[in-house]
């Protein structure tokens, strides 16, 4: 169902407090995160994507389609862009029924392919009993959803959403997550979902797109990007590794379940999955100690083989950030700068990476 | 006992509403476009343009209606043109009162309508375009639905407003039966003649219908707030 439809952009804006300077070509199919602290022009970025901000510079190409060039004064229209976009806020007309809403889109839609049919997009957002209400009458949460299914049916071949999630509420925001990392594989189209929440990029985003200041910072798959010692990723509370794995088995006596990823196995509290689903992991910087042999004497189960790529310090000047090659696997490492020097550990060094703490999504 | 009212009433009765109807219909044709502008422009020269709109709010009607009277005369610009494209003379025709009256009553189908769009907000057409809407569609299916308060009002107001409007008619329309002479005029003969009983009939009324419309226009937008 998909076309091929990689986003290429190369932008410039200058505004008061703030200039855009970006390039970057992105995966065809998949979700890319546009991360980056409040201020460094995440949504500017993607309004002029869509063509909602005036002034902007440069070049945006989708697919084989070409929907601005400055050198060429080309510059299609936002309504003749075959993009949707979900905003910050609910943004429904409120002079329509939902049902009235969602037609809305899949009435003008710019393919008329109609791929994404309208019970689909109902049943996957979970909207149906909705459809005669007004959006006066909806949560936050299921005005976002509806906002979703509504940018869904406007058959877009590229989908941007700027923080859908921040305007609802904890338990909504779950929901609305677990519905979201489904549409990836069902849409087969690029989407740019724009977060400050490392939650959800874990949950959601396969590449990054790292904004600071008007410019990208870095670009990659997700896990490269959120382990690289030298972006501020790496130093935050949060920090971690985030990998794909399969389940392998359960051990219904232990109550454990063993999965599989690049580097190797790894056992954790059962998993209410079926054997060989795939699971998304997060281990956190924290949650990983280093020793230099197998220990043999200690609680931790999950021990890998790992090489030292990469050594940093940490702004907590107490700690030290050390990013590991496990297999085929990357993880991140936070230990002491007492610990560094003990073991005395270097680039290059085969060790130990005992992890204390796996969060499974 | 005759008629309560006299054929000379029914007749300024009807010309009143035909005036009412003619510049209410123009000023939403013009003044819709007129308010989009006020909206959403950010020319500098917004502000004066704001200002001449609503001129007519604080303007002695008589001031205004001299102005046009000497604007309309053989001699005036407006004059001069209508002679030039074959129309004729304006003052003391139905036709210069209907252009007396859409400026006296500009600013009150403009503004609501200019609030209505301010309040909605550029967020609405953003979200036609990313649909697939082009403007004039957008602004046919979302932004008209959306404003429906504001031009309800506009209406109920310029309607009303025009209906009532004295001094202006009497500067540049005078009081020709048929022609010019609306139901305030038709009242003020009524009571230079001393026929009060008349003049109460026709000035009860206008009371009543000012009080029926604007009753109305309440209960419609209380409707559509509580939707």
């Amino acid at each position: 169902m998909s076309h091929d439809g990689a986003l290429h952009f190369d932008l410039a804006l200058d505004l008061p407090q703030l200039s855009i300077q970006a390039a970057a070509t992105l995966p065809p199919r998949g979700v890319t995160a546009l991360f980056g602290p409040s201020g460094a022009g995440k949504t500017t970025l993607l309004r002029l994507i869509a063509g909602l901000e005036s002034g902007g510079r440069g070049q945006i190409r989708l697919g084989d389609t070409t929907w601005q060039d400055t050198h060429t004064t080309r510059r299609l229209p936002t309504h003749r862009r075959e993009l949707a976009y979900v905003f910050q806020e609910a943004s429904l007309f409120a002079h329509l029924t939902v049902r009235d809403n969602l037609a809305f889109g899949l009435k003008r839609a710019r393919s008329t392919a109609h791929t994404i049919r309208f019970d689909d997009a109902v049943a996957w957002l979970g909207v149906g009993h909705l459809l005669d209400r007004a959006p006066s009458h909806l949560s936050g949460g299921e005005r976002q959803r509806v906002a979703i299914a509504r940018a869904l049916l406007a058959q877009p071949r590229l989908l941007l959403m700027d923080e859908p999630l921040s305007a609802v509420d904890a338990d909504g925001r779950d929901a609305i997550l677990d519905t979201l990392e489904q549409l990836p594989e069902r849409l087969g189209i690029p989407i740019i979902y724009v977060s400050h929440s490392i939650e959800e990029i874990a949950r959601l985003a396969d590449h990054l797109l790292l904004l600071s200041a008007g410019r990208i910072l870095a670009a990659g798959p997700t896990n490269e990007i959120l382990t690289r010692c030298d972006l501020p990723l790496a130093h935050g509370a949060h920090a971690g590794a985030v990998l794909q794995a399969r389940i392998v088995a359960h051990t219904p006596d232990e109550h454990l379940s063993r999965l599989a990823f690049d580097g190797g196995q790894l056992l954790i509290s059962t998993l209410d999955r079926p054997v060989d689903s795939t699971v998304r992991l997060r281990i956190a910087a924290r949650d990983i100690a280093i020793a230099l042999s197998e220990p043999a004497d200690s609680s931790v189960i999950n021990h890998l083989q790992a090489i030292i790529v990469d050594l940093a310090d940490d702004p907590n000047p107490a700690h030290c950030l050390v990013r590991l090659q496990v297999g085929e696997a990357v993880l991140l490492a936070r230990i002491t700068q007492h610990s560094r020097r003990r073991l005395a550990l270097q680039p290059g060094m085969a060790v130990w990476a005992l992890v204390k703490g796996v969060a499974v999504r | 006992m005759n008629a309560l009212l006299s054929p000379a009433d029914i007749d300024a009765i009807w010309l009143t509403l035909k005036l009412a109807f003619t510049v209410t219909v123009l000023l939403l044709i013009l003044g819709t476009p007129l308010a989009w502008w006020l909206a959403h422009s950010r020319a500098r020269w917004r502000g004066a343009i704001n200002a001449l709109v609503a001129l007519p709010l604080i303007l002695p009607p008589t001031v205004l209606g001299f102005y046009l009277l000497v604007a309309m005369g053989p001699n005036g610009p407006l004059g001069r043109l209508t002679a030039e494209v074959g129309l004729g003379a304006l003052p003391f025709t139905f036709a210069g009162l209907v252009i007396g009256s859409l400026i006296y009553s500009l600013p009150f189908v403009v503004q609501p309508i200019r609030d209505a769009f301010i309040a909605i907000g550029p967020r609405p057409l953003e979200v036609a375009a990313t649909l697939g809407a082009r403007p004039i569609d957008a602004f046919f299916s979302v932004i008209l639905p959306l404003a429906r308060p504001g031009f309800l009002t506009a209406t109920v107001l310029g309607f009303a407003h025009t209906v009532g409007e004295f001094g202006v008619v009497l500067m540049i329309g005078g009081n020709i039966p048929n022609e010019t002479r609306v139901v305030a005029i038709q009242i003020y003969d009524h009571v230079e003649a001393l026929e009060y009983t008349q003049a109460h009939w026709l000035a009860g009324g206008l009371l009543a219908f000012s009080f029926i419309v604007l009753l109305a226009l309440h209960t419609l937008n209380d409707r559509q707030a509580k939707r």
